[in-house]
């Protein structure tokens, strides 16, 4: 097994698959870091890259013209951060920067793309997964939206 | 029949507020204020963690708090205003004095949880009822597992204690995760729910003793977390919340289903809750 | 203290052999009735007012609703002409006892604001309030008495003022003979004979010349039945008042299952049947008020103009408010239907896991003052034909 396929298997987002699957999305990963603060993707950027973080943490920003920018979501080692490379227009909606130090590994979209359509099943299996997330970000985001600390007489 | 209220017999010693004097406040948020209250008269109360006091403000109203701290003698309340009692309290300047009666209801099990992994998991005021659970666990850390506080709140200006928060942190015996709804880039730390931070824990599912205490919505999804990591209903326990106006079991106010939350809580097994939650309007 | 010592002992039946028993010509009642006032009793008994036979002072036993009998259907309550001059020729009116163990409105405390803060004053007046005398209680009242006695005296807090009131209370029970259709004591337990401690037990016998058993049910009792211008019991007297409460036994139409109540109510707590019930429930509390068991208060800290003064007041509260369950920024129970099923589920259900009794006597108050005319044994009945999934 290659070495990104090693580190792949461990993580929670990618358990269960086998170990050809892993390569054949290794073949589309790299290393990459970033410095605390570093900008890692700009609102409105071309988005054709998912990360896998590894180590540190990042921010996902908005940017209110009279608030200026608001953090809605950190994220951490394990999590998947970027799904803009799945659909059409391919752009990110959101900034987001390294908190601290940051490695993750980088996949590239147009290439996995590529094998996706190749192979349906890993087309499967990465949608599938990516579904899974969506749902588990939609729910905490739902949550945050009833304001459950907010002042009394909200709904 | 007399129209005019009848004068009572004596008034019972449990029904009688006793006067404390504020001794100090702190403000914690832009709703929620701290007090330290001192006896005025009889012997200082001691209440065990969990357990709630009637606050009376003289003249306007009387309201359930939990008590956030008891140190020498002295009972510590945090308040948020959210009605006219509330405001009240929180309004008592130093010096003012409010009644108190109480402590009434159950507590943490802190004591049965020896032993164990220990999840604390507080949303917003939440907190507060908390609190002496967090100082008893950190004092006698050695008698338990892993110990962990996560805390959720709504923005960083909303949280409460956070210079304890950041003690408790660096001295580095419990494990602190707070994170907040939303927040400006200026807040160094997480954003997201308190779920998120249950499913990043350190815990044995199959031991850990889990003290929730927040919003109803919140501690529901905590549970719900909870479970999905394997924790079993015995092993939760939840502060619950309803209209309360005795406190000594005699109003009828309090019930939820066949318990009555001044008396068989507010500190509740999720064993007992959880046929009580799903039932709306109960 | 005597309220406590009620509690901890089992209801008995009273001991005919052990203490005194005799007969009494009605206007020996006048007797009883004197015999209670000179002792410092407040006598409180039966009254035909504003169309209704309600509790109040009774300074004579002329003022009993001699010869007045009552008609109950769900939602109707009306006063009938007896042909004959009973005493107690009626079932139960809208008063129960309760409303002078536990008064609709009542200050608790009084206090004054004193330097920084305020002082509570503590009022010393169970000398001025006489000690209460209830005549013609009935067993579904006793039974109500015992319940509410679980309540606020059988925890771990006492209520002071109840116990108070308690302590001491004189008990004149009678049989029932005439019961209403709305009755179902039966079911429930008290009655129609009485079962409970009280002090004397009447039983008005009209066959044979119009007369009163009266058993002695306490030494204080029997004290003053000694006193009372009596004859001896005969066999017929006895026969005579055995007859009459198995006689109404027999004529109580309705009934409720209560074997498992407790367990039934709290697997049906989304049974259709509330919706249905809902759609016919005022939510106007009226179940609440005439019910000799419900105890719910509220209080109110009110103060002068100047603020220098603060009371807080008792008052009688009904679940059927929004207000009951009101929980910062709404009520936990908005809907008629969740306040109907609260109270149903509690009185019959609940109370048991609260207070380890029923909290339902029979008495059928509640089915004839509802305006709706809302049965509850027919809706427990309703509710047993749809249960979800038996145990």
């Amino acid at each position: 097994m290659t070495a990104l396929a090693e580190i792949m298997k461990d993580a929670p987002f990618f358990a269960g698959l086998r170990t050809e699957t892993l390569e054949l999305v290794a073949g589309c990963g790299s290393n990459v870091q970033f410095e605390p603060g570093a900008l890692i993707f700009r609102e409105g950027e071309q988005a054709d890259i998912f990360y896998l973080l590894r180590h540190g943490s990042v921010s996902i920003e908005a940017y209110a013209p009279a608030s200026g920018p608001l953090v809605i979501e950190t994220l951490e080692a394990g999590d998947v951060l970027g799904w803009s490379w799945l659909f059409e227009p391919h752009r990110w909606h959101f900034d987001a920067h390294a908190l601290t130090s940051v490695r993750a590994t980088a996949f590239d979209g147009a290439c996995l793309r590529a094998k996706c359509d190749a192979d349906p099943a890993l087309g499967y299996e990465l949608v599938s997964r990516f579904a899974q997330t969506l749902i588990e970000r939609l729910q905490w985001t739902r949550l945050r939206l009833l304001d459950v600390y907010g002042h009394v007489g909200r709904p | 029949m007399s129209a005019a209220p009848e004068l009572a017999a004596p008034a019972s010693g449990a029904m009688v507020p006793q006067p404390f004097r504020v001794r100090r406040r702190r403000r914690e948020t832009a709703d929620t204020w701290t007090l330290t209250l001192e006896p005025l008269a009889g012997a200082p109360i001691s209440p065990g963690p969990g357990q709630f006091t009637m606050v009376y403000a003289f003249g306007v109203g009387e309201i359930p708090i939990s008590v956030s701290g008891s140190h020498d003698g002295l009972l510590v309340h945090t308040v948020r205003a959210v009605g006219a009692v509330s405001a009240a309290i929180c309004n008592a300047k130093q010096g003012a004095v409010l009644g108190v009666r109480g402590p009434f209801g159950t507590t943490w099990p802190v004591q049965d949880a020896v032993g164990h992994d220990v999840l604390v998991i507080a949303g917003g005021v939440g907190l507060a009822p908390l609190r002496t659970a967090v100082q008893t666990l950190e004092r006698s850390r050695e008698d338990y597992g892993e110990v962990t506080l996560l805390y959720g709140g709504r923005s960083p200006g909303d949280l409460l204690f956070r210079r304890e928060l950041e003690w408790l942190r660096r001295r580095g015996k419990l494990n602190v995760d707070v994170t907040v709804d939303a927040a400006r880039p200026d807040w160094a730390g997480k954003v997201g729910v308190v779920p998120k931070l249950i499913d990043g824990a350190h815990f044995d599912p199959e031991t850990v003793i889990a003290l929730v205490c927040g919003p109803e919505v919140m501690m529901h999804f905590a549970v719900t977390a909870l479970r999905e990591r394997g924790v079993d209903t015995g092993q939760i326990y939840l502060s619950m919340e309803r209209n309360m106006r005795c406190a000594v079991g005699h109003c009828g106010h309090c019930q939820l289903g066949p318990t009555l939350v001044c008396r068989d809580g507010a500190v509740y097994s999720y064993d007992t809750l959880e046929p009580l939650m799903g039932v709306r309007e109960l | 203290m005597q309220a406590q010592a009620h509690l901890r002992e089992p209801a008995r039946k009273v001991q005919v052999t052990q203490l005194d028993s005799a007969v009494l010509e009605p206007d020996a009642l006048e007797s009883l009735v004197s015999a209670l006032r000179g002792r410092g009793y407040r006598v409180l008994g039966p009254r035909l007012r504003d169309g209704a036979i309600v509790y109040d002072d009774l300074e004579s036993a002329d003022q009993l609703p001699i010869g007045w009998s009552d008609t109950q259907q769900p939602g109707s309550y009306r006063v009938t002409r007896r042909a004959d001059e009973a005493r107690f020729g009626y079932a139960v009116g809208p008063h129960s006892w309760k409303q002078f163990l536990l008064p609709a409105r009542l200050r608790i405390w009084r206090s004054h604001r004193s330097g920084e803060g305020f002082e509570v004053e503590v009022q010393a007046d169970d000398a001025q309030r006489p000690p209460l005398a209830f005549v013609g209680v009935r067993g579904c009242e006793l039974q109500a008495i015992a319940v509410q006695d679980r309540v606020l005296l059988g925890g771990s807090y006492q209520d002071a003022d109840y116990a108070l009131r308690r302590d001491g209370i004189f008990i004149v029970a009678v049989d029932c003979f005439e019961p209403a259709d709305t009755c179902f004591c039966v079911s429930m337990g008290g009655g129609p004979q009485i079962r409970g401690e009280c002090d004397l037990v009447l039983s008005e016998l009209l066959d044979g010349g119009h007369r009163f058993l009266v058993r002695a049910g306490s030494d204080r009792g029997a004290e003053i039945l000694s006193e009372l211008p009596r004859t001896d019991v005969l066999p017929r007297d006895l026969a005579g008042a055995q007859d009459a409460v198995t006689s109404a036994a027999a004529r109580m139409t309705r009934t409720v299952e209560t074997g498992d109540l407790r367990d039934l109510l709290a697997r049906n707590l989304e049974n259709p049947r509330w919706d249905e019930v809902a759609e016919r429930c005022l939510t106007c509390g009226n179940c609440t008020m005439v019910c000799p068991t419900c105890f719910c208060t509220s209080v109110e800290d009110v103060s002068d103009l100047a603020g220098t003064q603060a009371e807080r007041v008792r008052l009688w509260e009904s679940c059927f408010s929004v207000e009951h369950s009101f929980l910062h920024g709404g009520s936990v129970r908005r809907s008629g239907r969740s306040r109907y099923r609260q109270w149903l589920t509690h009185k019959f259900g609940t109370w048991h896991d609260q207070f380890d009794s029923s909290g339902c006597v029979g008495c059928g108050r509640c089915i004839a003052w509802c305006p709706v005319g809302i049965d509850v044994t027919e809706e427990l009945a309703a509710i047993r034909d749809t249960d979800r999934a038996p145990a």
